[in-house]
């Protein structure tokens, strides 16, 4: 990934806005009265305790729910094109098929999402070694690692991690730190639903319901 | 969209089990209908497309639940759904790979078979020809059943209610073509007919499966 992204010549002045949202699931109200504004270059954590609605969230963000009250805005985004066309989504199913290979599974996603697939996006996540292999005969871990390897082929303004370390070793958080620091400098925004610290240091906070 | 395509090909070539199953299933409608019937080649000659027609509309039905189920499950819908392609476009062209891996071999296997069931032989290419433009309709209003029970362990029963009814035109033409009457006077209407579903079918059929699978990706 170069620092010369499409989101890094808008100068910063990319905004994600999220007023007053309120989100249900099957009549029940999640959360309600979620705001919060993000600009370029900076990452959000978002914490809660278990359902408090932190992938509720970042499915709304996605565009794969519609809130059930509140908005929500990306400013100086890509014109004509929804936040949910520039945002990557990896949640807790990864969207690999056990049946291919790392490799075909990657070259599905890099035409899918209109990228690139380069040697740089197995590297990246330690993948190179694996490529012949099915996914069906990966760890928990080499899978997710796998699905994260969909940042680098394709590139998105906005990063959707739903706890992103979930099964990943001392390396493999290392690299995604790496790869979430890049992608900041780059102008990016990252928003990710975690318990634990990813270790970003920059990062902000958001407390869904009570303190867990 | 093409890469769409050539991945569910790819995964139906290494899973194998929804073409195979189906096939199966026709083979054993085949050999077990004259052990039923008895030995009566002039019955068997009449009934012989109306047999083809029910167990390929019968088998098409067996592999409908599939044909979303594992990319609502592997999150796959949803990166899907983000992309820039209309989820119409995703959900026409998952059906169409079904089409390509599942309906359309078999619709094409399926004619020669009969002959197992004395079978006319001048009705085998009628028979193909609208058996390959009924399979178009037959993918195309399974993938609502599919996307509707998406989310449904056991969704068999339930996408079987949905989908028979609808399955209801295509048979009736389907075998009209064939047992209308000898000559291209009585069968091309029919067949017509039958053209005329399968391109509805495909035009309604993605906006259907694509406003269930929205539902259940909330």
């Amino acid at each position: 990934m170069v620092d010369n992204t499409w989101f890094n010549r808008m100068a910063n002045s990319t905004r994600l806005i999220a007023e007053n949202l309120a989100c249900e699931r099957g009549g029940r109200v999640v959360f309600s009265n979620c705001s919060f504004e993000l600009h370029a270059g900076e990452m959000m954590e978002v914490r809660g305790r278990n359902g408090a609605g932190k992938s509720s969230l970042l499915r709304l963000l996605a565009g794969l729910n519609t809130p059930a009250e509140g908005r929500i805005e990306l400013e100086n985004g890509k014109v004509n094109t929804s936040l949910a066309e520039q945002s990557h989504y990896i949640g807790h199913a990864e969207a690999n098929k056990p049946a291919l290979t790392v490799a075909q599974n990657l070259k599905f996603w890099a035409a899918f999402l209109e990228g690139t697939l380069t040697d740089v996006a197995f590297e990246t996540f330690n993948l190179s070694k694996l490529k012949n292999d099915q996914a069906l005969l990966l760890s928990a871990g080499q899978k997710r690692r796998l699905a994260l390897a969909r940042l680098i082929i394709a590139e998105r303004l906005v990063w959707l991690l739903d706890e992103p370390t979930t099964g990943l070793d001392a390396t493999s958080l290392v690299a995604l730190q790496t790869v979430i620091n890049r992608h900041l400098h780059a102008g990016g925004m990252v928003i990710a639903a975690t318990h634990g610290d990813i270790g970003i240091l920059a990062a902000r906070h958001l407390q869904l319901g009570g303190v867990s | 969209m093409l890469a769409l395509i050539a991945r569910d090909i790819a995964l139906a070539r290494s899973q194998g089990g929804g073409l195979g199953a189906a096939l199966g299933f026709i083979l054993s409608v085949l050999v077990l209908v004259p052990l039923a019937l008895g030995p009566d080649q002039a019955l068997l000659q009449r009934l012989a497309p109306g047999i083809m027609w029910l167990s390929l509309l019968l088998s098409v039905l067996l592999t409908a639940d599939r044909m979303f189920q594992q990319d609502y499950e592997d999150g796959s819908l949803d990166v899907m759904m983000m992309g820039h392609l209309p989820f119409e476009v995703v959900t026409l062209t998952k059906a169409l790979a079904h089409w390509l891996t599942v309906s359309l071999p078999l619709a094409v296997i399926a004619p020669p078979l009969g002959l197992m069931l004395n079978l006319d032989i001048r009705q085998l290419p009628l028979l193909g020809l609208s058996m390959i433009a009924g399979s178009l309709a037959l993918t195309m209003v399974a993938s609502i059943g599919g996307a509707v029970t998406a989310g449904l362990r056991r969704g068999g029963l339930l996408s079987s209610l949905l989908i028979l009814p609808l399955y209801v035109p295509v048979l009736i033409f389907g075998v009209a073509v064939t047992t209308s009457g000898t000559g291209a006077d009585h069968s091309i209407p029919a067949l017509t007919v039958l053209l005329a579903i399968a391109v509805i079918s495909v035009v309604i059929a993605p906006w259907a499966s694509a406003a269930a699978l929205k539902a259940y990706l909330r």
